[in-house]
């Protein structure tokens, strides 16, 4: 359903704060759409415009030196809070195609990972050493499961295999489901017969 | 034979396909619950796709987030915060009738927030798997149900084929000893749970609640708590079934025909003695005071009597300089400017009364604009039996329609930029209640004792002016 991914080579975004939550990443006000469409524009909508609308100077996510980036770096717990697959198609759809940090939160990552948003979860030393360095160029090679930064940086990286083989092949979850549709099937006539 | 925790046996009877290493498991879904924000891109990809909806009668729909809490306009409409809100909810009313899935909408007298709705009817109960597109739909796990938040795919894949894939998380215990101290409540144990583990504290875990002080809080007391896991990182909250549970739940509408049958079944779901679990964390409930929190994440929590703590970190001064708490100074010199009082987390009737009895006979402070928004129309309804409507406007509060209101503020119930808000709801996230709106999280008493002082305050320096009324 989406490109796959296997390698990424980008420069980053860094944003360092800790618990960046959904609220910061899509304010909720964004979310009485009804596509999924169109949400990059109100991604981090707060940290880049001003109360009347205008674009903030200090944005650290617009300013020339980021065009294209496509790696976004950020702080422990990054996308804490709310279940909103919004939060990952703004991200996707403002042009970020992975996001790392020493720890994404759960509900983030599970949605991240469908849409083709790669959560790439490193050790915290690393983590700490590639906030200090924004901008700088990053690979990301999914299969290997390892990130690259120069030549003294690498760290390895899991993501749960069924995901990853999901964004290796650009395929999508739902069929894998349905699929199993006899399995299903076949529970929901077991319960009826005992109820657990 | 092991024995067996309460969530593995939750998860065990509701594996469809196991996991292996190449897959996640292929679990059952007894109950979905859905609601306007989370699931019109959901039904796109059916449409797309050619799918029908698999288990119309496992699914249940309410609008609760982007819903006006005014009442209608002398023209009958809405005042919609948005045209695009209005839109949202015209979708899943058209989406609930193309499928035939049975919603609780506007002018329903069971309409409400989805978490207050499900465990009212009866829906909610012990044993079975509840997913909804929002992350505090732990609030069901306070039933001994396994209930967490799904994002819109996830929706797709449940409408689809009534199930999702999911890797078993890992267990923690969380044990609250002793006795709750008078003048505390279920809310400020959520928060003291939450500064002891932290944010991330439960993340990659489904927690249990256990001991003596869990054991002795109400079905609302113990939704609250669930309803908090979130905000420690824990999709999954639960607290085993009880006589409690079975006493709260006896009679509602959809509870199972076959009440014995069922009781007996939910009395074998409790976590075995010996059980293991991953992970445990510990606290005296005799300790836990009333809680605020301080800062823009949930485990910046603190009781109200004390004050902003020294801190070297970033994270902190970040927080510290949005939240403009003066240093050294107590708490309970921050001048409010508005209370919201509802939410999932505290929007029950045991939450209106606890305000009430803050309330009653005294007013809101000067300058200070207080919401009272119940949970649901029956939470509603009860509330105006018992009077509590007239205790809040006799004080000078807003008495609104049900909905999620200030809690997300997408229905245009929200602060000005500055102005410190004391809420109910579960998260203290900057702008979350409006841009530049600085959030304190609070129980519903020491919400309301801060509307009553116009600043924030202890609720036990507020006790109740007058009798409660008889609760039948």
């Amino acid at each position: 359903m989406f490109e796959p991914f296997r390698q990424l080579t980008s420069g980053t975004v860094v944003l360092k704060q800790a618990n960046i939550d959904t609220d910061q990443i899509i304010p909720a006000r964004y979310l009485t759409t009804t596509s999924r469409e169109g949400l990059g524009a109100h991604a981090f909508h707060d940290w880049r415009y001003d109360e009347a609308g205008a674009p903030r100077e200090d944005s650290p996510l617009d300013g020339p030196e980021h065009k294209g980036h496509e790696i976004l770096v950020a702080g422990p717990n990054f996308g804490c809070g709310s279940s909103r697959e919004h939060a990952p198609w703004a991200l996707a759809d403002f042009g970020f195609r992975a996001v790392v940090s020493s720890d994404i939160a759960d509900i983030f990552k599970s949605n991240a990972l469908k849409n083709g948003l790669l959560p790439v979860e490193i050790d915290a030393e690393t983590h700490a050493r590639l906030l200090e360095r924004p901008g700088r160029q990053i690979t990301i090679d999914l299969e290997e499961g390892v990130l690259r930064c120069g030549n003294d940086i690498e760290a390895r990286f899991t993501v749960e295999p069924f995901a990853k083989k999901c964004l290796l092949e650009g395929n999508d979850p739902l069929g894998f489901l349905t699929d199993r549709m006899d399995a299903i099937q076949s529970y929901e006539t077991d319960r009826q017969k005992a109820p657990a | 034979m092991t024995a067996k925790s309460l969530f593995d046996k939750l998860w065990n009877r509701h594996v469809v396909v196991p996991e292996t290493t190449d897959a996640p498991a292929v679990l059952y879904i007894d109950l979905h619950l859905i609601h306007e924000v989370t699931s019109p891109q959901a039904f796109s990809v059916l449409e797309e796709r050619d799918l029908p909806v698999r288990r119309p009668d496992l699914t249940k729909a309410t609008l609760d987030h982007s819903t006006p809490t005014l009442k209608a306009g002398t023209d009958g409409r809405l005042p919609y915060a948005t045209a695009q809100a209005e839109k949202q909810v015209e979708r899943l009313i058209a989406n609930t009738q193309k499928h035939g899935i049975e919603l609780f909408g506007l002018g329903d007298p069971r309409r409400g927030i989805v978490h207050v709705i499900g465990p009212e009817m009866g829906l909610t109960q012990p044993g079975k798997t509840i997913v909804c597109g929002d992350s505090h739909t732990s609030t069901h796990g306070a039933f001994g149900a396994l209930a967490f938040g799904i994002g819109t795919t996830e929706v797709g894949h449940v409408l689809a084929t009534q199930c999702i894939l999911q890797r078993k998380p890992k267990s923690m215990r969380v044990t609250v000893n002793g006795t709750l101290p008078e003048g505390s409540s279920a809310k400020d144990m959520a928060l003291a749970i939450i500064a002891q583990i932290g944010a991330d504290g439960g993340q990659g875990y489904a927690l249990e609640f256990a001991g003596s002080a869990v054991r002795a809080l109400t079905m609302e007391g113990r939704m609250t708590l669930c309803n908090m896991a979130i905000e420690a990182g824990a999709r999954v909250g639960l607290v085993a079934p009880d006589e409690t549970t079975f006493a709260w739940l006896k009679g509602r509408d959809r509870v199972p025909a076959d009440w014995a049958a069922a009781m007996a079944d939910w009395q074998t779901l409790p976590t075995e003695d010996g059980a293991a679990f991953d992970k445990e964390a510990v606290l005296d409930g005799g300790a836990i005071t009333p809680m605020i929190t301080y800062g823009v994440s949930p485990d910046a929590a603190a009781p109200v009597g004390g004050s902003l703590p020294s801190t070297d970190s970033d994270a902190a001064r970040h927080a510290n300089d949005y939240m403009q708490f003066a240093e050294d100074r107590p708490f309970t010199e921050q001048a409010v400017d508005r209370v919201f009082i509802g939410s999932c987390t505290n929007s029950r009737l045991e939450d209106l009364r606890a305000a009430a009895a803050v309330m009653r006979g005294r007013s809101v402070a000067s300058g200070v604009t207080a919401l009272i928004v119940p949970g649901s129309e029956a939470i509603r309804r009860d509330a105006e039996a018992e009077g509590l409507d007239r205790v809040f406007l006799d004080a000078g509060a807003e008495w609104r329609e049900p909905g999620c209101s200030m809690c997300i503020g997408m229905n245009g119930d929200i602060g000005q930029p500055g102005e410190l808000v004391v809420s109910t709801s579960n998260r203290n996230f900057i702008g979350r209640q409006g841009k530049g709106v600085r959030t304190v999280l609070a129980g519903p008493a020491t919400a309301a004792a801060s509307a009553i002082a116009g600043h924030i305050a202890d609720p036990r320096d507020y006790p109740s002016l007058a009798r409660e009324p008889e609760h039948v």
